[in-house]
């Protein structure tokens, strides 16, 4: 007998290979289909879990719990506090650049909120410490005309932006404390801004520039597609829960 | 009588060969291609998942990029290679389960060695579970890649099945690595194509058999 073709120990017989891949397909369909009710079930088991796990392990499991770490530049950036400046500018009376012990020195917010990230996870009552934008904007005086901000970052590579109006919101900060300590390079640190009631992309990391322009330039995920506008639970097609 | 064809040359007085043709030169260029993308896709899945190493790297727009061009075309070099009639043939040999195969990966767990063709059941269920999984993270990939295609529970969904189902596959990944490691004579023929007679004798002692042209 020919050993192509017909004949052999595995030419014949149930063809359970196809039945496999077919079964895969549909659980993969059902878990789709399902999946967001399941994901909310186990993150609450999972949460109890890493709470009580003293190796970390179980943070590792979708929905593990935690922050997850995002940046789009090559390196970790870093500025001591020594060093860190954060510049205004733009369509403003008074051009400003800041050190960190000068924005310390400012009136102080401390919020307690969820954080919502765009791809899902979510990490519950994470206090940041900083000063309120709405306080930079009145120190630095904002011409007429103006419409939003730019914000730029020592990363080199990020930025983002808000409306004016989103700026003035008293939960919309430069953020200097996470977790009541520093916030450290990986988070963000020395200054991040901290958009409380929108997407965590909004929240740059590594803020060192504030520009008042007479246009909203839209920031770096949003040339790639995130909303601008990025309310939790109101934007990226998301019905994420409000962050409060 | 038809002569084996698997069979590269014949020694001895017995005509067994020392060599039996084990993967054509196709074959062996699917499954390597195949690995290489895997990996690709494994390892930058590694990178934008766990925050140690994505902080390591960064550049995440880069690592999705790379990510999602290796995972939409792994299945490329098996569509190729259906062009090959010796790899539709390994393929159909691996979607049967014949009597042989029947109890066979219970038998395994156990530490009994029971006999198999070509490739034994476990070979068998790995190239389905894959096959079925690589198509599954195609889909909620793509859901995932292209947010506006689809509702918002279904990319939720998608989310978790991509998740979960990526951990599954580098445990399965892994555990075929562990058992290419252990067996030097099977990846010998996937490196050359050719496998000794006692190997197959020993491993799949049905396809030896069969090559005899018995």
């Amino acid at each position: 007998m020919s050993s192509d073709g017909t004949g052999g120990a595995d030419r014949a017989g149930t063809p359970v290979g196809r039945r496999v891949i077919l079964a895969m397909l549909g659980l993969g369909a059902a878990g789709a289909t399902v999946g967001g009710y399941l994901q909310n079930g186990i993150d609450n088991v999972l949460a109890s879990v890493t709470a009580k796990d003293p190796t970390g392990l179980s943070g590792l499991l979708p929905g593990g719990g935690g922050f997850r770490f995002y940046s789009v530049a090559d390196t970790i950036p870093h500025r001591s506090p020594a060093d860190y400046r954060l510049t205004v500018d733009g369509l403003v009376e008074r051009p400003a650049t800041y050190t960190l012990a000068q924005l310390q020195a400012m009136p102080r917010t401390r919020l307690v909120k969820d954080v919502q990230c765009v791809t899902g996870w979510r990490v519950p009552h994470t206090p940041f410490t900083g000063v309120l934008l709405s306080h930079l904007l009145d120190e630095a005086g904002v011409r007429p005309g103006a419409k939003a901000l730019t914000f730029t970052c020592f990363d080199g590579v990020y930025s983002e932006s808000l409306t004016l109006d989103q700026a003035r919101r008293p939960d919309m900060m430069v953020a200097y404390a996470m977790d009541d300590r520093p916030v450290t390079d990986a988070h963000g640190g020395p200054v991040r801004l901290y958009a409380a009631p929108m997407y965590f992309y909004k929240s740059a990391k590594w803020l060192s520039g504030i520009t008042v322009t007479d246009h909203v330039q839209p920031g770096y995920w949003e040339h790639y597609g995130y909303d601008v506008d990025a309310w939790v639970g109101k934007s990226n097609g998301r019905t994420d829960a409000p962050t409060d | 009588m038809p002569l084996p064809t698997d069979a590269t040359h014949t020694t001895g007085e017995a005509g067994a060969p020392e060599l039996l043709r084990r993967f054509t030169t196709a074959e062996r260029w699917i499954h390597r291609t195949t690995a290489l993308l895997m990996v690709i896709a494994l390892i930058t899945a590694a990178f934008l998942y766990l925050p140690a190493l994505a902080e390591l790297v960064g550049r995440r727009r880069l690592l999705v990029t790379v990510h999602e061009w290796a995972g939409i075309t792994l299945p490329v070099p098996l569509l190729l290679g259906l062009l090959s009639r010796a790899f539709r043939a390994d393929l159909g040999r691996l979607n049967r389960f014949g009597p042989h195969d029947r109890g066979w990966v219970r038998a395994a767990l156990r530490g009994h060695h029971r006999p198999s063709g070509k490739f034994n059941a476990g070979q068998k269920l790995y190239a389905a579970v894959i096959a079925g999984a690589v198509l599954v993270m195609i889909g909620t990939g793509l859901i995932m890649w292209f947010p506006h295609l689809a509702p918002l529970i279904w990319r939720t969904g998608s989310t978790f099945v991509h998740d979960w189902l990526a951990l599954l596959i580098g445990v399965l990944v892994a555990g075929h690595i562990w058992m290419a490691a252990r067996d030097p004579e099977a990846r010998r023929g996937l490196r050359t194509g050719h496998v000794s007679r006692t190997w197959a004798r020993r491993e799949h002692p049905l396809w030896e058999k069969e090559q005899r042209g018995e």
